[in-house]
């Protein structure tokens, strides 16, 4: 939506940059969370929670240090996105802090390990982290074509990031952690968004090529050999994910994101097929054998089945949380979505959503999930050059296809993968990580609005409104 | 490349799309269904989130909550009496579940029902504790004391009702069990509920209302209103066409009595005052199997009543040939009754012949006790007319007064009854059942009607075990009820 009325005469009017809607939505994106706060202190405790005050300053606090840095280095940044994505931080700290109080996880924490520690203090310590990446994107990355130079790098950190974990031990039955000592990082996070920056990278090189010169056999345009050596990599390092680590849900969104990027970078339909029979294949070639994917393919389809039950009731349990949310919730602090057992407050928070705010409450979270992707889809076909629009539908497709294979795995909609919802779960390495895609997409959306430059003075304008004797 | 970029956030908005269905299936259209789910615990955490409602015998409750530390359960039920109510409360355990009115009643006893939205919403504002409503039962504390301690340590079973009405005034079962010993979840509760599960007396069976046992010759009341209906029989002092010993039709097997009693051409009120088998079980033949079948169902008889609680279905067969027709109007062959079905047949007898469905819950209250629904007094039906049910009361009074029912005697007070015997096992070779069912009658009608059975008879097998060990139950459930009218 470009406003710039390039004329001679009046030269460029800048767009607007919007900065004060961004801030009054981040008003709501703030007050919302601590009215939620104030909800669960009341509900539990029949009082007003003690670090109200505190929560408050310090969501305020980050939300205001994001719009400052956006304000001044991203002055035409899309205002919807960091609004969007603190309302999600806020309220997944209160679920989480609403977890943390719950008798039966406490005692299940004391029974297990001697000892419960609250999650939602570390969370707030990794939404800062995240906030201060965020934060650092804007400030070191002055354009984002800056990133189309370390699109081999990029690979090569991805293949390290996504590899490293086989060699950590397994923690709940998938090797998807690198732990160093206390700190413990999920890199699969991380690496979606670096995969993004590679394919960008070297799609935006290769696209022609493999658009163009590639024979067509039987109707289907087929791509040559050399063009197509870094995508098989890809393709068959999500094999290996799957199989040496059994994440389901990493392995999923690399061929998600393997397939949108190919199609959007090549504009054929015939990629589409390509990348579906590619990613088809390798799924259904890795569930054939491995008794993990198996399992959770038996679970979707029998979560109350007793031989399910015995191993796992989680999925089971979810869903009754969902279906005890009915239309409207039972509200904040009132639900039993705790049953769930460990996962409760990461992988399956989602639940604690559909319990306590209901199908209201549920299909909101849902709408704010869709519209930073619809956020990040319109940042793409705003962009202007191919890179930026690649890395940006990169992203918002990673993102959509992330909530989508959570959500849909702790709904029942499709088996459950072990990913967690973006900036609402517990989980340090998820929150940075999308804090810095949040990053990055502004970034993009800030360079796809920024109004072009004023035109260089016409020298035959002047002459005519030279005046001569 | 905007033309696959739009396509992409189409693919995106119908993710989205999908996720929304989904979550609209889940919780909007199966939403009850996962809220009933069997393995949902939260039905079990709801039941005893609250201080549970209390069932409610002659306005004093017999049940109550204790307060846990449990993280699941706030609350655990206790039960006043417990192995004497069981029959009735059913039990609601935090590991088990719920059976009877603690079950069918649950929405009311946890304060969730529907019916009570008015008051919880109230409570939401007024900050009230939340809390459970009561059942108030129709059972009267005095009689079921006195049918569980007659029953005593044998097994069997006692059901009185008031026959004006239908309610249920006692329901007494042994041996009985005690659910406060499994109403939690540790250890020791699963062990009390193991052990009663396995015990062979089987305590948790309901015999009240969910064992059928052959009628014996409590039966024959029921053949005599038939033969009385059907105008088989016009007068119960005429003489009737009874040979001794009869054979029974389409066979070579007499049909014998117990004992030596004076059969031969007995008019009917002689017949039941004796209890010939010869003389009922000819007249049952003559009715005839429709028409035997037509005044059972009348009764009551081929149906599960409700009270709200199920109680089994009693059986009449409907497929006899002549010599079976004439062996089930003694109550033998495959007829066989719950207790609660005999009573029933005494009280329409005493009612002058209409039948009123029995109940026992009088009323549900609020946790305010503002009373939510009231159980009305229902006419089931009428089996036999005013004219023959007193015909009947007339000879049931004479068999207290100078037949087999002599133990059942009241002082001043009129009371009818019937006696029973009933055989059963390989070639009858089990110890026989002793019954008794019978009312008492007052001036304004009759308070109350009474079955007992007893299953461990082991006294003599002669018809007057039922009047021996059945009779001073039902005398002593008669008296109570009528002592608690005074």
């Amino acid at each position: 939506m470009s406003v710039v009325t390039n004329t001679t005469t009046i030269g460029a009017i800048e767009a607007p940059s919007r900065r004060n809607t961004e801030l009054a939505m981040l008003g709501f994106a703030v007050a919302i969370p601590l009215f939620a706060y104030l909800n669960v202190g009341l509900a539990l405790d029949g009082k007003v929670p003690g670090g109200m005050i505190g929560y408050g300053l310090g969501i305020g606090l980050l939300a205001g240090v994001g719009h400052l840095v956006v304000r001044k280095f991203a002055p035409y940044a899309d205002p919807l996105l960091l609004p969007l994505a603190t309302l999600l931080n806020g309220l997944g700290l209160v679920l989480i802090w609403r977890l943390d109080q719950s008798p039966r996880l406490i005692a299940r924490a004391t029974n297990l390990y001697g000892g419960f520690s609250p999650d939602a203090p570390k969370q707030l310590m990794y939404s800062a982290i995240g906030i201060a990446l965020f934060v650092a994107v804007l400030l070191l990355l002055k354009d984002h074509r800056i990133l189309q130079r370390y699109t081999y790098i990029s690979m090569a950190v991805a293949l390290v990031l996504l590899i490293l974990p086989m060699f950590f031990p397994a923690r709940n039955g998938a090797k998807i952690w690198i732990s160093l000592g206390p700190i413990n990082v999920q890199p699969g996070e991380f690496a979606k968004i670096i995969i993004a920056i590679f394919f960008s990278g070297y799609l935006m090189v290769k696209r022609d090529a493999l658009a163009l010169a590639s024979r067509r056999v039987m109707g289907i345009y087929l791509p040559r050999g050399r063009d197509l050596g870094p995508i098989l990599m890809v393709w068959a390092m999500s094999i290996l994910i799957l199989v040496f680590e059994t994440d389901l849900g990493t392995s999923l969104l690399f061929f998600g994101l393997f397939v949108i990027m190919l199609y959007v970078a090549t504009e054929r339909t015939s990629w589409i097929i390509f990348g579906l029979v590619m990613s088809a294949g390798g799924a259904v070639g890795v569930a054939t054998f491995e008794p993990h994917v198996q399992q959770r393919v038996e679970f979707w389809l029998n979560p109350f089945a007793q031989a399910t039950w015995d191993q796992s009731e989680q999925v089971g349990q979810a869903l009754m949380s969902f279906g005890a949310g009915g239309t409207l919730g039972t509200g904040l602090g009132q639900g039993n979505s705790d049953l769930i057992g460990f996962a409760a407050n990461s992988d399956f928070i989602l639940s604690t959503v559909g319990e306590e705010f209901g199908l209201a409450g549920t299909m909101a979270f849902l709408l704010i999930y869709g519209l930073i992707v619809e956020r990040g889809v319109r940042t793409a076909l705003a962009a202007r050059d191919p890179f930026g629009k690649l890395l940006a539908i990169g992203l918002s497709g990673a993102f959509a296809i992330q909530v989508f294979v959570v959500a849909g795995g702790v709904m029942g909609l499709i088996p459950l993968t072990g990913m967690t919802m973006p900036f609402v779960a517990a989980g340090g390495s998820s929150v940075i990580a999308n804090w810095a895609l949040i990053g990055i997409l502004i970034r993009i959306s800030d360079t796809a609005r920024r109004p072009a430059p004023a035109p260089a003075p016409s020298p035959d304008a002047e002459m005519t409104q030279v005046v001569r004797p | 490349m905007n033309k696959p970029l739009r396509r992409i956030a189409i693919f995106c908005g119908l993710l989205v799309l999908a996720l929304l269905l989904r979550t609209n299936w889940l919780q909007y259209v199966e939403a009850d269904e996962l809220n009933s789910h069997e393995r949902n615990r939260r039905v079990l955490i709801e039941r005893y989130a609250t201080e549970r409602g209390n069932i409610v015998v002659d306005g004093k409750p017999i049940t109550g909550s204790a307060n846990t530390k449990d993280t699941d359960f706030a609350f655990k039920r206790t039960y006043l009496d417990g192995p004497m109510w069981a029959p009735v409360t059913g039990y609601a355990s935090q590991a088990f579940g719920a059976s009877q009115i603690e079950n069918i009643e649950d929405g009311i006893l946890t304060g969730n029902d529907d019916q009570l939205f008015f008051d919880r919403t109230m409570a939401m504002f007024t900050g009230d504790e939340a809390k459970g409503g009561n059942v108030v039962t129709t059972l009267n504390g005095a009689a079921q004391k006195a049918a569980f301690e007659g029953l005593g340590k044998k097994k069997g079973a006692v059901v009185a009702l008031e026959p004006g009405t239908g309610k249920i005034l006692a329901l007494a079962s042994t041996p009985s069990y005690d659910p406060s010993s499994f109403a939690g979840y540790g250890a020791t509760d699963e062990k009390s509920w193991n052990k009663l599960g396995k015990d062979t007396d089987k305590p948790m069976l309901n015999r009240a209302l969910r064992e059928t046992y052959p009628p014996g010759s409590t039966f024959k009341v029921v053949t005599a209103a038939a033969a009385l209906e059907h105008g088989v029989v016009d007068d119960i002092d005429a003489k009737t066409d009874s040979p001794l010993p009869w054979t029974m039709p389409g066979t070579t097997t007499k049909l014998v009595n117990e004992g030596n009693i004076p059969c031969k051409d007995a008019t009917l009120r002689e017949a039941l005052r004796v209890s010939c088998n010869t003389v009922f079980g000819k007249l049952g033949y003559n009715v005839g199997k429709d028409k035997m079948l037509e005044t059972a169902k009348k009764f009551g008889f081929n149906e599960e009543q409700f009270v709200p609680v199920r109680a089994n279905a009693s059986i009449f067969p409907e497929e006899l040939n002549d010599s079976q027709t004439a062996l089930s109007s003694i109550g033998q062959f495959d007829t066989r009754t719950t207790p609660l079905q005999m009573a029933m047949v005494a009280s329409a007898v005493a009612n002058d012949g209409k039948l009123m469905k029995p109940y026992m819950i009088d009323q549900l209250e609020a946790p305010n006790l503002d009373v939510i629904k009231k159980t009305e007094s229902e006419e089931m039906g009428q089996p036999l007319s005013q004219e023959h049910a007193q015909m009947l009361q007339e000879m049931m009074e004479t068999v207290v007064n100078e037949g087999t029912g002599r133990n059942a005697q009241i002082p001043n007070v009129t009371v009818g009854g019937k006696t029973g015997t009933a055989q059963h096992g390989e070639n009858n070779s089990k110890n026989p059942y002793a019954w008794f069912i019978s009312y008492a009658k007052g001036e304004n009608g009759s308070p109350v009607a009474v079955a007992v059975v007893v299953e461990d008879s082991d006294a003599t097998r002669d018809d007057i075990s039922g009047g021996g060990l059945a009779a001073p139950i039902a005398k002593d459930v008669m008296k109570a009820v009528i002592d608690s009218k005074k």
